[in-house]
This record gives C-alpha cells, structure tokens and sequence, in this order.
C-alpha cells in the first residue's frame, strides 16, 4: 500500500515533544511567521510530515505550503533548520508580571 | 496550567501500567501509574517509547484520555492494529505490573479548559475520540455546563470506544449531546446517522458560525481533512478549529 503525502500530513502539535527538546518550552501553542508569505498562526496548526520510520520532522506553512522547520536526528545529533521562520513568540519570563 | 507551562525539559518517565480496561473488541486503555507526574490539560499526549533487547527504539504518540487529576496517574486508550509495530504490543501483549517508558504532558495547542469556555463542538473518527473524551471528562468533573456536542464516527456499535460512559454523560443533562454515525453496520431498528462525515451532516450538527463554538478534530487524518474543510466552508472561523491528525490510520 502506497500512502499520499496527505494521508501522511499530521499537526504541528504531532511535534511538540520533539521541539520541546530543541526549545525547552512548549512551542507548538505559540505563534510564528512563515518566511515566505508572511502567514502568522500557532506552530500545533501547521501541517507536519513525520513518520516512525523517518529520522526527523517536517512543519509547513499551511497558508503557502513552505518549509518553516525541518529537524533531522542523525549521528547522536539533532539537526533543526529554522530558515522558514521569520520570528516565533515565546513567553517572556524576564518580564515583570 | 502555569505549572505545566513552565515546566522545564520534558524528560523521560517509567510509567508502570496498573490497569487495563476493554473498551472495544480492538480497543484497551491502560491505566498507568506515573511517579512524578506534573499533571496535564485535556487534549495533551504522551510520547511512548519501545526498547527492543538489541537496543532498537521506536516511538508513537497517544492522546491523554482522562482529566487532570492528582494522584499521578493517566489513562491512555489504544487501537490495535494488526500490522502495526507498537499497538498490538500496547493493547494486546502487556499486563498489570509491566512497565512503559513516556514523556508528557506533551502539546498546548489542542487543549480545552471549562475557562476557554464554548459550545464546545466535538468531532471525532475511531480512536480519535480519546482526547476528546478528556475534555468531556474534565467538563464534567469541574460541573461545567458549556454547552456541548460530540459527533462520533465509528464503523460499528461495538466499536464506540467509552459508549456506556458517554450515556451516562448525556444522561447527566449538564448540556452534553452525543450523535453517532455508524459508517459499516448499524444494528437493526437504527434510525441514526449511517455515513461517513460530510458537509451536511456538520451542518445540522454545528451550532452556526455566529455563535463561535471552539471545534476540536480529531482522528484518521482524511477525516480530520474533511471535517475541517467543511466547517471552513460553512463559514467557521478557521482560528476557532483545532485539528489533531492521528495519521493514516487510527479509524
Ligand atoms: C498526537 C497523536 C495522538 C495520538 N493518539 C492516539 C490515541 O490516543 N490512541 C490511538 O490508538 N492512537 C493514537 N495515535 C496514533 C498512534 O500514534 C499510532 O500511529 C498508532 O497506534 C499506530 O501505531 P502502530 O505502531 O501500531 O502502527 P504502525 O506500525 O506505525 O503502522 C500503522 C499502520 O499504518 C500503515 N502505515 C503507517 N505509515 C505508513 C506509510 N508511511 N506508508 C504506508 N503505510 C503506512 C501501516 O501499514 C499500518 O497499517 C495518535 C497519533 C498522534 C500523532
Ligand atoms: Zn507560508
């Protein structure tokens, strides 16, 4: 059985635990600006491409369909390309609440 | 919740299973003990871990079924399909006693709080109704009385995972509505719905985008696509719909 890409597709939100080892914070509730067509939206609502057999995770921009992270595990490494996003907003703990 | 949001590395975590209950001829939930355990919000998963004797490691997601509660435990609810690597393991070959590896809570994006507020608007296919049933769980625990409706597509009757629960849910009348479609067979005498989700079907089942429900989504991915697509199209608002893919399969 041959599956398409979309049967595949999963949720940013599929990635959380992954990007809580790069980001140490929950990120996938938080917002990013996709580098290519400027769509801002919450990480756990982008589409996610990640599979058991596969060594890492891909997050795309839903409005445009560009990379906004992909992360590979190879070697005892963990390799996180960022260049999809323009900024993602993390709560300030430096701030005075 | 600003606990868990601040909580640091997720680390790993040996859980030991201290109850297995049936839910379905396919279906088992696993009540695990989890010493440690920070608590969680309905709708957060876990990440499971399998170590093979040569070392081999795989890894899958499940959704958390059972509410925030104190006493350092959970309760995740796993299909078992036949081919798969790690479910047939998990529903089928473990027993009380045993121990599993996980991290969690994991997720922040699919959650429901009472605070958050609603209608409330459910949508779920096969085991994809087991984060939700967190959020019904913890709207009744907490007396909340935020109006909501569960749509639940399933093959068949006997394949309703949590089907006496849920009665019992409606039955409280705290403003629960639970409407099943039965996509395979249907016993005799069924008058309910008997296809797959489609336009029409949410349209009669969804309060109307002017009243804003928070829709939640989640199951095999080609019905979560289709569910969601039809509510965009209906005119809800696409940052009020939260979808949770389980893959290709998980119906
Ligand atoms: C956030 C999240 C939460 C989840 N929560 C739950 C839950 O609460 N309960 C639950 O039961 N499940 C849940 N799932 C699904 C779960 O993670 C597993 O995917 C599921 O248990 C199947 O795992 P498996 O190892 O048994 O099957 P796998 O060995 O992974 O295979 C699953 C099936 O899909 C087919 N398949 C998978 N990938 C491919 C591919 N690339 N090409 C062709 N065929 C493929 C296989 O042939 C097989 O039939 C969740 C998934 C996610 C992402
Ligand atoms: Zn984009």
């Amino acid at each position: 059985m041959t599956m398409s890409e979309q049967e595949l597709r999963l949720d940013g939100n599929a990635a959380a635990g992954l990007l809580q080892e790069v980001f140490v914070h929950e990120v996938t509730s938080v917002r990013g600006a996709c580098a290519r067509c400027g769509a801002v939206g919450e990480m756990g609502a982008q589409h996610l491409y990640m599979t058991p057999l596969s060594p890492g995770a891909v997050l795309r921009c839903t409005s445009c369909d560009s990379l906004l992270i992909v992360a590979v595990r190879t070697g005892g490494r963990l390799r996180v390309g960022l260049q999809g996003l323009v900024w993602i907003e993390l709560p300030d703990e430096g701030a005075a609440s | 919740m600003v606990g868990t949001a601040l909580q640091r590395r997720l680390i790993w975590r040996t859980a030991e299973v201290v109850d297995l209950v049936d839910e379905t001829p396919r279906v088992r939930s696993l009540v695990l003990a989890v010493p440690g355990w920070p608590g969680h919000q309905a709708g957060q998963h876990v990440d499971v871990r399998l170590t093979a004797d040569d070392g081999y490691q795989t890894q899958r997601s499940y959704s958390i079924a059972s509410p925030q509660s104190t006493d350092e435990r959970l309760t995740l609810t796993i299909e078992r399909l036949d081919d798969g690597e790690v479910s047939p393991y998990l529903a089928r070959e473990l027993h009380a006693g045993d121990q599993l590896e996980l991290r969690g809570p994991i997720g922040g994006y699919f959650v429901w709080a009472p605070a958050l507020g609603g209608p409330l608007l459910l949508i779920a296919g096969g085991s994809g109704s087991c984060p939700l049933m967190a959020m019904l769980r913890l709207r009744q625990a907490a007396g909340s009385t935020v109006p909501a409706r569960l749509l639940y597509s399933s093959r068949s009757l006997d394949e309703v995972i949590y089907r006496s629960e849920l009665a019992r849910l409606v039955a409280a009348g705290s403003g629960l509505e639970v409407m099943l479609t039965l996509t395979r067979a249907q016993p005799p005498g069924w008058t309910g719905l008997h296809r797959r989700i489609d336009t029409e079907m949410l349209q009669s089942v969804a309060w109307s985008p002017a009243e804003r429900p928070w829709i939640f989504i989640c199951g095999p991915t080609p019905l979560v696509e289709t569910a969601a697509s039809a509510l965009v199209d209906l005119g809800h608002e696409p940052a009020r719909i939260k979808t949770e893919r389980f893959g290709p399969t998980g119906g």
